[in-house]
């Protein structure tokens, strides 16, 4: 086997003290910005691509750069957990799901195990992504050529169902949480017509003594993905915290010590089931263009509850709920190098942003860059292993200094918070306009929480919104209108149908109960 | 409680007809097409710019109805419920820290992120938080210092500075 020798030879490439250097620096700096809501991957790989050009004028290799960025995107794939689970603040879209559980067995005591549950799940997905990515990268691919538009808004209708059908809140709350993000992520343009949609104008100009002071830009450029998750999870959230707890916040005192981490080591197989799931889903969604790592952790939070006998335990604290998401953000993060550097599509933002850093650098990503440029390929592969290890010993040494935000006295915490939420809308936008959104969001976030309204899922569809509107319609334009393109397609129709079952769950399960109690 | 349910529905329901209405515009360099033309299919079998955000909205309001129903039968907590939607001291912390950080946002608008936020967690710290003005005084200055060096000097993210901009500049010469 020709894959093995090249592998150890990346590996060996990797470890050299350079490119170890690289590795160590850029999983602490993506650690960092990981953890810090309103930075993900996609920040600090963008922000950092240009003094990669000062890498590759030092080391005199293409690797090394790329090798550098890579190790960012893993570590702000760990990091995302952390803020999810000390703060109750995702870092990133990717670690939404993260905060389900995590934030609850945090506010249980437990917040060392939650850590230790998500860094181990972590290593477990992206080893197991790094070795299908090594084995299976062609015929995978070639699966994921199979995915068109009907196959990827299946998966993306799977996603909403599977909120609905099985998230255990209030369903038409759920429904109109779900709807209410869809439309959301579609102020702005319409990208296929180009024509402006849901601009409502400037809201200013109701109050024009604010037009010299305050200046807006509008909905022109759409409402980002940030500044809703921010708004809700980081100025609604705090105030709802505030308010629910009368202020006497108890943080967790959090027993740190090498024992209790061990602990938590050990109980890990309990987690084993999500763990499974996440790293196969998470690699699968991961490898699909425009899906990437999002949808991964979201799909296989849901699938791994879907599968549990015990589903009322999920959003109170369980380590599957935990490991689930992780293994598959790390898992789809893996997974989306794989169309960039095969068919030179990105699977993801951040592999877009490493895809541009490619041809910068000289490079031609596609089908011929295994066999034309190993020299670059084996070595990036090799790091993947390398950052991977290098990524879950920083994080598991680092857990005593993530939970010393826990133990913080809340009327420190809670505006430090404020604080990093406002400036982290803006760091990730340069838009004031968006950091008042923030702040409107967070507001409204709040008054739905006190009356049940899930927010979750309108997070989740603002996010999917770009992805699952143009696939229907460009979907649509194939078929000439007809709905049945969804179900006609081999690889489509039963994701579809799997996603109808979920969609009509609820009323089964009414009509089922009706029933019985009528028997009765 | 429960009459904030029905009201929220109410509201909930009142915007996604606004939102619909709003989904059927045309574009405005096109005035001959009429509003709701964009929301079905083109005779190419395309969904026009309006379908998409039409027919969501049209589920959210269906939804609020549907809430409205369960008010009507007191199936959901919250139309269950005789506690109030907010009390004394959650309208109190909701006007004190919303208001603040509205505020806040103002300040940084006016005399920039770093000012904004030495007064904010002062506001914050001393006053809601009853912490000691060393205390106070140590994390507030503390902190857009590390947010300067963090952002504007290793990130490159430059900060809004309102009208305490040139303040900064023998910053800016020193360490970009």
């Amino acid at each position: 086997m020709e894959v093995l020798p090249s592998l150890l030879d990346g590996i060996f490439q990797a470890l050299q003290p350079v490119n170890l250097g690289l590795c160590v620096l850029g999983v602490i700096i993506g650690l960092f910005v990981g953890a810090m809501p309103g930075l993900g991957s996609v920040n600090g790989v963008a922000i950092l691509l240009p003094f990669t050009f000062v890498i590759q004028e030092l080391t005199g290799s293409v690797s090394s750069p790329m090798i550098f960025l890579a190790a960012i995107y893993y570590g702000a794939m760990y990091g995302g957990a952390i803020s999810s689970i000390t703060l109750g603040i995702p870092g990133a879209s990717t670690a939404v799901a993260t905060t389900f559980d995590g934030r609850p067995l945090a506010l249980q005591g437990h917040a060392e195990r939650a850590l230790v549950t998500a860094a181990i799940a972590s290593f477990v997905g992206a080893t197991v992504a790094n070795i299908l990515f090594t084995l299976f990268a062609p015929p995978l691919a070639g699966v994921a050529l199979k995915f068109g538009n009907p196959e990827i808004f299946a998966l993306m209708l799977l996603a909403f169902s599977t909120f609905i059908g099985l998230g255990g809140d209030d369903i038409p709350k759920t429904i109109i949480s779900i709807a209410l993000g869809l439309v959301l992520a579609t102020v702005g343009f319409d990208i296929i017509t180009g024509e402006p949609r849901l601009q409502f104008g400037d809201p200013l100009d109701f109050f024009p003594a604010t037009k010299d002071l305050i200046d807006t830009t509008g909905f022109s450029h759409g409402i980002r993905f940030l500044v809703l998750a921010i708004g809700v999870y980081g100025i609604g959230e705090m105030i709802w915290t505030i308010n629910s707890t009368r202020g006497e916040v108890h943080m967790t005192e959090a027993n740190v010590n090498f024992k209790s981490v061990w602990a938590a080591i050990k109980a890990f197989p309990k987690a084993a089931k999500g763990t499974f799931i996440g790293s196969f889903l998470g690699f699968f969604v991961g490898i699909l263009p425009a899906a990437g790592a999002t949808p991964g952790s979201l799909m296989s939070y849901g699938v791994t509850k879907m599968l549990s006998k015990d589903k009322d335990s999920y959003g109170k604290g369980n380590v599957n709920g935990i490991a689930a998401p992780e293994a598959a953000n790390n898992s789809a993060s893996t997974g989306a190098m794989l169309p960039m550097m095969t068919l030179g599509i990105p699977g993801s933002p951040t592999t877009a942003v490493l895809l541009a850093g490619m041809v910068i650098w000289g490079l031609q990503p596609g089908p011929l860059l295994f066999s034309e440029q190993p020299e670059f390929v084996w070595p990036l592969i090799g790091s993947f292993y390398v950052s991977n290890v290098v990524a879950v010993l920083v994080n598991l040494a680092f857990i005593p200094v993530f939970l010393w935000m826990l133990r913080m006295p809340f009327t420190i915490l809670a505006p430090m918070i404020f604080v990093l939420s406002v400036i982290g809308t803006y760091a990730a936008y340069q838009n004031m306009f968006d950091v008042w959104l923030m702040l409107l969001f967070g507001m409204g976030a709040y008054l739905l929480r006190i009356l049940d309204y899930p927010l979750a899922p309108a997070v989740l569809a603002i996010v999917l919104g770009p992805i699952a509107e143009p696939t229907l319609r460009q979907s649509l334009l194939l078929s000439d209108g007809e709905f049945s393109i969804f179900i006609n397609r081999p690889i489509a129709g039963p994701i579809t149908i799997i996603a109808l079952i979920l969609l009509f769950l609820p009323v089964a399960k009414f009509a089922w109960d009706k029933t019985r109690r009528q028997a009765a | 409680m429960r009459r904030a349910e029905l009201v929220t529905a109410i509201v909930l329901a009142m915007f996604s007809m606004y939102l619909m209405w709003k989904s059927g515009e045309g574009p405005s360099w096109d005035p001959d097409i009429a509003r709701f033309d964009n929301i079905g299919f083109d005779e190419t079998g395309t969904p026009g710019s309006g379908f998409w955000p039409f027919w969501l909205s049209l589920a959210m309001l269906l939804s609020c109805f549907w809430v409205m129903f369960n008010w009507w039968r007191r199936t959901s907590p919250p139309s269950q419920s005789d506690l109030p939607y907010m009390d004394g001291y959650s309208w109190k912390m909701m006007l004190l820290v919303g208001g603040g950080l509205f505020a806040f946002l103002g300040v940084v608008e006016w005399l920039g992120f770093y000012v904004g936020i030495f007064l904010f967690l002062v506001y914050y710290l001393k006053f809601l938080g009853k912490h000691s003005w060393v205390k106070t005084l140590i994390i507030s200055l503390c902190t857009p210092v590390f947010c300067f060096f963090f952002f504007d000097v290793a990130m490159r993210i430059v900060l809004p500075k309102g009208i305490t901009e040139p303040f900064f500049l023998p910053l800016y010469d020193i360490f970009l």
